[in-house]
């Protein structure tokens, strides 16, 4: 090292090196392949949902590579170009930077909505179309960014459609619960959806006794199931993450709280087949409003087959992703082009229908595909079943609960 | 430890913030660009530490207190105060600087020193946290999004080469007031200080105020690096303003560089970026390999530059100093041995 | 404001977590005590001890409680191994390298652990997991009332190694005075790698404790860190008796924070503590004055 650091060399250097070696490479053809930049939270305290996404997304390339690829385009394949969000807003952007100069035509990513609501925009410097896989805050489509698109409900939407759902099932059953005890993590999706619900469920009639709000992570639920007991709520509404969902609900179980019904929006274990799996006795009967898929659809559950053969739970992260991937190589096909003007241009005019989401006729208003919709589920019999709406109800819903 | 002339120090300034508008006015690369951005960012944020920790020798592990003040500061005064980025930037950093005295006043009033100090400050970063996830005025859990609103008169730049520009111009503004302190009376007071604050106090130096000063202008620089990701990524939050992520970057970075040394915090920070870029790059498929050979990395530099890579630089200048000094001891014997 | 049916079993819940939060207290303060390093790998290392655990039950069928003497073994040999084969290496005595070395080896084993054990959140399932015991109106699990238990008996140990033992007494002459301990012929660096295995071993027994009541995954050290630095300021930087009633001290706070302030804010009360004791009383509880 006889020479001192050149730092503007060395940093050329290794950004192209870095460029060079960023991607690793799955899969290649004739045509030349479309890049499609692949962005998640792999690392870091999201790391769990970031790889159920990715994997999502790897199973649709894989399926549409099978299929003959893009047609339009002479059958080009997908070619993923991986990226670790490493659960920041600014790894998330200097992947944004890395897919971009790769040549990437599109992004699908990147599950948490701190994280997209940065990627969405570094993005959108290049016109670079963005698909957000998950994301459920609202922001992220209220920003009139032309390159941002979202095919799943966001939070407003789960949160309202929660709770028509709970007046019908309630009306349905002679109004047996009057009182409702929110339990939310401290972060956006937990204070924004209770908040929400706070706010609209006086108007359906309900009174919401208290409103707790809990730390990630909580290491014991036992102080707020002993509020639960003392304020003996009819129905508990949980909106938080796997972790402490599955801590709460075990908690209750163990000390005995069995409410009229447990009744969650967006939770984090409620239709969760792992949580299911595992306590089966504390998941009994919980409802949820959340991503679901439509049970009609003999090709979800061969997803499911596939992803459960892999020692995987099929979780909401693996089908949204996987529909959005889907979603992206219907606009490449109206496209005919890798062109980013011409995806986008595809995304905002598609009514892409080919795909197992239990959603209305696509169709994108502001980036927001206006048929997304939740679906409420019931765990009944160790399955999680679709009890709400009518057209996709696998079961009838039991409320309230049985003690 | 003498340190060299001031317009040596001005000189060097002058010359890397030359190079780094060369490199960021000529290149056309996105990720140059970002990563430049970024680093210049980390370095701030190691500068800041650096005067405290590095001249001061008082250890934070609450950095994050000025970082989220200075943030929520410039979003709340946009947001709810109406201001224009560019007047909500000074704003910030005054009360990042505030933050610095008040909590500085209230540690070293009651004696904390080592570990106990760096402790409450990281205490005080949680007790922050954990308030502004309930006060409404920090927009509680939810957090803050300022609007986007691309333009320079937005402080909003559409080009990164903008946001490198200012990340600049407030690294060089930190490598100033370092250099002000190498050459100050004040910053001879803060190091006497830092090396036995007995003796200091016993010549007269009040290392109350000293180190009131100390943690007050590295208060200020970090609120400053809280504004810019503000401006930057346009939304903040409990976890991501007070959360121990900032405040174990701008130490590691300013440790890894070289404490109490001018460079040493651009170096550290640069380097880190560096290998977190590089492992991102290279071990993209399998999640946690790139973090494990972070890790593995920052042992390894702990252990072979323990004074930081700054320090790497001077031990290898010496060693050839000492090669050269015995190979002219050695040039009478030459004759000798034909 | 809260009737007593609902204090006492707060008090309670309090009691039982703060026994859990002393467990993973206990060994920090040893290394504090002796090392004087603030160990940051700390939490990773009882997410690796949960893992044990985990596995011990899930291809060995063995119960968390008898897997105490094989952790606490393991988890002692390996904190020997890291202390005298990395921490002390990298360090070269000076405070900020220790630093950064515990806090590289805390990335390198959570990584690790992302790698090899994948993210998903596991638990292990026991006749007793949701057993509980009654005590006046509260309703205690019974896993938290064995982890009571056993973090009365582990600071008895502790305690009884530490003034009973020649171990202890090197242990104590090498944190009162290193260099008069070398002097006198005690092996400084085989102490360290000591103490820095019992103060890992600790965590091997906590992480017994724990598992039957919680999950592992790989970030799952970190919801602890912060709480055991408090518990060791707390109780006193070295004193074993600190950190089981600073734990539980703690855990109460923690609890009665909680039911009154709400759970995200009542977290605010151990930190205002941890501050207050800072300020006020840094020896902490038990400690002596510096």
């Amino acid at each position: 090292m006889s020479t001192p650091l050149n730092r503007r060399r060395f940093v050329a250097q290794a950004g192209a090196t870095a460029t060079a070696l960023a991607f690793p490479l799955v899969g290649g053809a004739q045509p030349k392949p479309v890049r499609v930049g692949v962005l998640h939270p792999v690392t870091g305290a999201l790391a769990y949902s970031g790889q159920q996404c990715r994997e999502g997304a790897l199973l649709a390339i894989e399926d549409i590579n099978k299929a003959g690829g893009i047609r339009s385009l002479g059958g080009a394949k997908i070619e993923p170009l991986l990226g670790d969000a490493q659960s920041t807003p600014a790894a998330g952007t200097a992947e944004v930077e890395k897919m971009n100069e790769a040549g990437a035509s599109a992004i699908v990513g990147a599950y948490a909505s701190a994280i997209c609501l940065a990627t969405t925009q570094a993005a959108a410097k290049y016109n670079l179309p963005h698909i957000v896989d998950v994301g459920v805050a609202d922001q992220i489509v209220e920003r009139g960014l032309k390159n941002t698109f979202r095919f799943s409900p966001g939070y407003t939407r789960c949160a309202q459609i929660a709770l028509a759902n709970l007046h019908v099932l309630n009306t349905a059953a002679g109004k047996p619960a009057k009182t409702v005890m929110i339990i939310h993590e401290e972060s956006l999706f937990g204070t924004g959806t209770a908040n929400l619900l706070a706010r609209e469920l006086p108007g359906y009639g309900y009174e919401v006794k208290e409103v707790v709000k809990h730390a990630n992570p909580t290491r014991d639920f036992n102080n707020i199931v002993l509020r639960m007991k003392a304020v003996n709520p009819d129905i508990v509404i949980p909106a938080n993450y796997y972790n402490e969902y599955a801590l709460l609900v075990r908690t209750m179980q163990q000390q005995k709280v069995t409410p009229k019904a447990i009744y969650s929006v967006l939770g984090g274990a409620a239709s969760s087949y792992k949580f299911v799996k595992e306590f089966p006795q504390a998941a009994n009967g919980i409802i949820d409003c959340n991503h679901w898929f439509n049970p009609k659809d003999k090709r979800a559950f061969d997803l499911k087959k596939r992803v459960e053969a892999k020692n995987l739970f099929y979780s909401y992260e693996v089908f949204l992703t996987y529909t959005a991937m889907r979603l992206l190589a219907d606009a490449l096909e109206r496209a005919k082009s890798t062109d980013r003007a011409a995806i986008v241009n595809a995304l905002e005019t598609s009514t892409f229908s080919d795909h197992f989401l239990p959603y209305g006729p696509t169709k994108f208003v502001n980036g927001q595909n206006t048929g997304a919709q939740p679906l409420m589920t019931q765990v009944l019999g160790n399955d999680i079943k679709v009890i709400v709406p009518r057209d996709y109800r696998q079961a009838d819903p039991i409320f309230p609960l049985k003690a | 430890m003498n340190a060299p002339s001031p317009k040596r120090d001005l000189l060097q300034i002058a010359l890397f913030a030359l190079a780094v508008a060369a490199v960021a006015a000529t290149a056309r690369s996105g990720v140059l660009l970002n990563f430049a951005m970024m680093a210049l960012y980390g370095c701030l944020m190691a500068q800041s530490w650096n005067l405290l920790g590095g001249y001061g020798g008082q250890f934070s592990f609450g950095h994050a207190l000025f970082f989220g003040t200075g943030a929520y500061a410039q979003a709340i005064a946009q947001l709810q105060g109406g201001l224009n980025p560019w007047l909500a930037l000074p704003l910030a950093i005054v009360a990042a600087a505030l933050a610095g005295l008040f909590f500085g006043a209230l540690s070293f009033r009651y004696g904390l020193k080592g570990s106990y100090f760096a402790l409450v400050t990281l205490a005080f970063a949680e007790v922050f946290r954990i308030v502004s996830l309930s006060v409404p005025f920090t927009g509680a859990g939810v957090g803050l999004m300022v609007p986007l609103r691309e333009g320079a008169a937005n402080l909003q730049f559409a080009d990164r080469r903008g946001f490198v520009a200012l990340a600049l111009a407030l690294v060089v503004l930190g490598l100033l007031a370092t250099t002000w302190l190498r050459h100050s009376r004040f910053g001879a007071w803060l190091q006497a200080v830092r090396d036995n604050e007995d003796a200091a106090r016993a010549v007269g130096v009040d290392p109350f105020r000293t180190k009131l000063g100390a943690i007050g202008l590295s208060g200020a620089l970090m609120g400053a690096a809280g504004a810019f990701y503000v401006q930057v990524f346009q939304y903040i939050d409990p976890g991501i303003a007070y959360g121990p992520h900032t405040s174990v970057e701008a130490l590691v970075a300013a440790i890894v560089g070289g404490l109490g040394t001018l460079w040493g915090p651009v170096l550290g920070a640069l380097a880190l970026h560096l290998l977190a870029d590089l492992t991102r790059s290279l071990f993209g498929t399998l999640p946690g390999i790139n973090m494990v050979i972070y890790g593995a990395v920052l042992i390894l530099i702990v252990m072979f530059a323990p004074r930081g890579l700054l320090g790497l630089g001077q031990s290898v200048r010496q060693l050839w100093a000492r090669q050269r000094a015995d190979a002219a001891a050695a040039q009478p014997r030459e004759g000798l041995h034909g | 404001m809260f009737d007593f049916g609902i204090l006492f079993p707060a008090v309670l819940n309090g009691l039982t977590t703060g026994a859990v939060y002393a467990l993973v207290a206990l060994g920090l303060t040893l290394i504090y005590g002796v090392l004087h390093i603030i160990n940051f790998a700390h939490g990773a290392a009882l997410m690796m001890a949960l893992y044990g655990v985990w596995f011990l039950r899930q291809f060995l069928g063995l119960d968390p409680y008898l897997a105490l003497p094989p952790m606490v073994a393991v988890m002692f040999a390996a904190g020997y191994a890291l202390q005298r084969g990395i921490v002390n290496r990298a360090s070269h005595g000076k405070d900020e390298n220790i630093l950064l070395v515990t806090l590289g080896l805390s990335i390198v084993l959570e990584n690790l652990a992302l790698l090899v054990f994948k993210s998903d959140t596991r638990t292990i399932d026991t006749p007793y997991t949701l057993a509980t015991v009654a005590i006046g109106p509260a309703m205690i699990a019974v896993p938290k009332l064995v982890a009571f238990a056993g973090a009365l008996v582990a600071s008895a140990l502790l305690l009884w190694i530490v003034r009973g033992t020649d171990l202890g007494r090197a242990i104590r002459a090498v944190a009162k005075e290193k260099q008069g301990a070398r002097l006198v012929g005690i092996d400084v660096d085989h102490v360290y790698a000591m103490s820095f295995g019992i103060g890992l071993a600790c965590l091997g027994a906590a992480a017994c404790f724990l598992l039957p009541a919680y999950y592992v995954n790989p970030q799952v050290g970190n919801g602890f860190v912060l709480v055991a630095f408090t518990i060791v300021v707390l109780g006193g930087m070295g004193s074993f008796a600190g950190a089981l009633v600073g734990g539980l001290l703690i855990g109460v706070v923690e609890s009665l924070g909680g039911l009154w302030f709400g759970e995200s804010l009542g977290q605010i009360g151990i930190f205002l503590l941890f501050i207050a004791v800072l300020l006020l009383r840094p020896q902490g509880l038990f400690g002596a004055r510096a």
